[in-house]
């Protein structure tokens, strides 16, 4: 089954590690295009290496990952940007670039070797700063922003990018609480642009709070794929993360409802 | 524009730089008689066009050429390396570039060949860093591997050249190696200055065109790729440009420090960090500074001072102010 508008990231018995060592084994996962995939996972689970192959840092050990019906890892790293944008943990840069500038890096995949952006990549640039809101913030020194603002313009240079899948390395992490709330209503806001997520994160409440599927990275393999509400059990919390959660429903602003974590403490 | 004005700025001050300079010295000619001989073609004074076309306009030129290279590679390498304390010698290029001229100094080759094997030096010095990191990086090429390689390089060299001057005759040799190493404009004829002026166009114009995708690469080798860069062309570019250029200038100057190093610092102060506009303001500048160094050291007192001293005791304490001014906001 194909959507209206078509694209799909695939890995099919995907193997990924490295030098011929497959560290995650028997990947099957499948992103669309207006999808929120979560990935939920200890950190060493191998996160950071199934990002690496869906950008084609690495090749697959063994299986095939395609999108759009072509093999990801034969694609230019230019034909690579222009399917699937990423936004890394944020961090701070060695040049402090203005904002504006940092967006605008989000053009390269749609420049030539010698060429600069001309007056289109600034507006489109411009454009994605306005959608996430950071547009007043556009000539200030990216170094100078806090650590949300940064999240958001990282965001905005992917939006940029104008490729159909983006994938995030936890977003929210190092956020504070109504960063973190705000990062995730523009990661739904840009599901609704019919772009394809593929976000890491250490809450399952984000995963409850935006995914439509999520999957668990755990002893190598990537199981308990599918609705949150259906996979993130308590039993399957505590098998994760090894400490006792229990799940409530909780009402969601007239939206019906969602369901929450409260871990147990006591 | 605000960047084109910066630039027409950076170069009034060149031309200003450039007439005094063309001007001063043991015969002294007024900035005013130069302007009217640039402009007119005719002057009264019938030795000023001889020392002009004959001594001080290659030895300008070179200066500009050497400066504004020294500067626009130091800049390429800093946003390379993602690093503002590195500078063009990072890869080796000086060590490798004095031990080629102080071995053919020692085979007492004339002065050409000096050139030639200085230039073959400083190249083969970064081949050898490449070669070594891709050894070690086995495919999964970082930045720090080249940088360490590079080190390890220069040392490496560094050594070599150590040897030659130990060997080297205490009273004809050594003097030559070491006047060589300090670096010095005094030599420069129109034969050869025609070659560095090729080698620095044919190296700093890709710089300029690939300054934009610059910013992309400081961003870091996976950050960059996953914006569609091609990081390793890209990092080709990048060394093989700035290698030739640095080796091209250091084969007729002999090492000239601080200048690679200190002149992106002070343009980034001016001209912010996009290597758009980093890259022609570091070379304008650089240029613009080499040529006031070695204005002074071909003036100061009566004899020529090595150059290579006046960038260090002048950039010392001004990079130290420019430090002070910007410490947060450039980098």
């Amino acid at each position: 089954m194909v959507n209206s508008n078509g694209i799909v990231l695939q890995m099919k018995g995907a193997g990924l590690g490295y030098n011929g060592k497959a560290i995650v084994h028997d990947v099957d996962l499948e992103i669309r295009s207006g999808d929120i995939l979560c990935l939920l996972g200890q950190n060493g689970a191998g996160k950071t290496t199934l990002f690496r192959t869906m950008l084609g840092f690495i090749k697959p050990v063994y299986g095939t990952i395609s999108v759009d019906g072509r093999d990801l890892s034969r694609l230019s790293p230019k034909e690579v940007a222009g399917f699937v944008s990423y936004v890394p943990q944020s961090y701070a840069m060695p040049f402090s670039y203005k904002v504006r500038d940092v967006v605008l890096f989000g053009r390269t995949a749609h420049l030539g070797l010698f060429a600069a952006p001309g007056k289109k990549d600034r507006s489109i640039a411009a454009e994605c700063l306005e959608i996430l809101e950071m547009a007043h913030l556009a000539d200030r020194s990216f170094n100078e922003l806090s650590g949300g603002e940064r999240q958001m313009v990282i965001i905005a240079r992917a939006l940029a990018q104008e490729a159909r899948f983006m994938i995030l390395d936890e977003p929210a992490s190092n956020l504070d609480y109504g960063n973190q709330v705000r990062v995730i209503r523009k990661i739904r806001e840009l599901a609704g642009r019919s772009i394809g997520i593929l976000m890491a994160t250490h809450h399952p409440d984000h995963a409850f709070m935006t995914a439509s599927r999520v999957a668990v990275l755990a002893a190598g393999r990537l199981s308990h794929k599918g609705s949150p509400d259906a996979m993130l059990t308590p039993e399957t919390l505590k098998s994760v993360y090894g400490v006792d959660v229990q799940v409530f429903d909780a009402p969601d602003d007239g939206a019906g409802t969602r369901k929450v974590c409260a871990p147990v403490v006591g | 524009m605000k960047s084109i004005s910066l630039i027409l700025l950076c170069m009034c001050v060149l031309a200003g730089i450039c007439i005094l300079s063309l001007g001063i010295g043991r015969y002294p000619v007024s900035p005013g008689t130069i302007i009217s001989w640039l402009i007119t073609g005719g002057i009264a004074d019938v030795n000023v066009p001889l020392i002009m076309e004959g001594i001080r306009l290659p030895r300008l030129i070179a200066a500009i050429a050497a400066g504004g290279a020294l500067a626009i590679s130091g800049a390429a390498y800093q946003g390379l390396f993602r690093n503002p304390m590195v500078s063009p010698d990072i890869l080796g290029v000086s060590s490798g570039a004095g031990f080629g001229a102080a071995l053919a100094i020692l085979l007492s080759m004339p002065a050409a060949v000096v050139q030639i094997m200085s230039f073959t030096g400083g190249i083969s010095a970064v081949l050898v860093a490449v070669a070594v990191s891709r050894a070690i990086g086995k495919g999964n090429d970082s930045v720090l591997v080249l940088v360490l390689s590079g080190i390890v390089v220069s040392s490496l060299f560094g050594a070599l050249l150590s040897m030659l001057k130990y060997v080297a005759d205490p009273l004809d040799k050594l003097p030559a190696i070491t006047y060589w190493l300090m670096g010095s404009l005094a030599d420069i004829r129109m034969r050869e200055l025609k070659t560095v002026l090729f080698m620095v166009t044919a190296g700093a114009v890709p710089l300029m065109l690939v300054s934009w995708r610059l910013n992309v690469l400081s961003f870091g080798e996976e950050e960059a790729r996953s914006l569609g860069l091609h990081t390793g062309m890209m990092r080709a570019v990048v060394i093989v440009c700035a290698t030739m250029v640095t080796a091209s200038v250091i084969s007729v100057c002999g090492i000239i420090g601080w200048v690679g190093l200190v002149v992106p610092h002070i343009s980034r102060f001016v001209a912010g960090p996009n290597h758009r506009m980093l890259l022609p303001v570091s070379f304008l500048i650089g240029a613009a500074f080499m040529l006031a160094v070695d204005t002074v050291a071909r003036s100061a007192v009566s004899v020529e001072i090595p150059i290579g001293i006046i960038t260090a005791v002048a950039g010392a304490p001004f990079f130290i102010w420019v430090m002070k001014k910007s410490s947060i906001h450039s980098w």
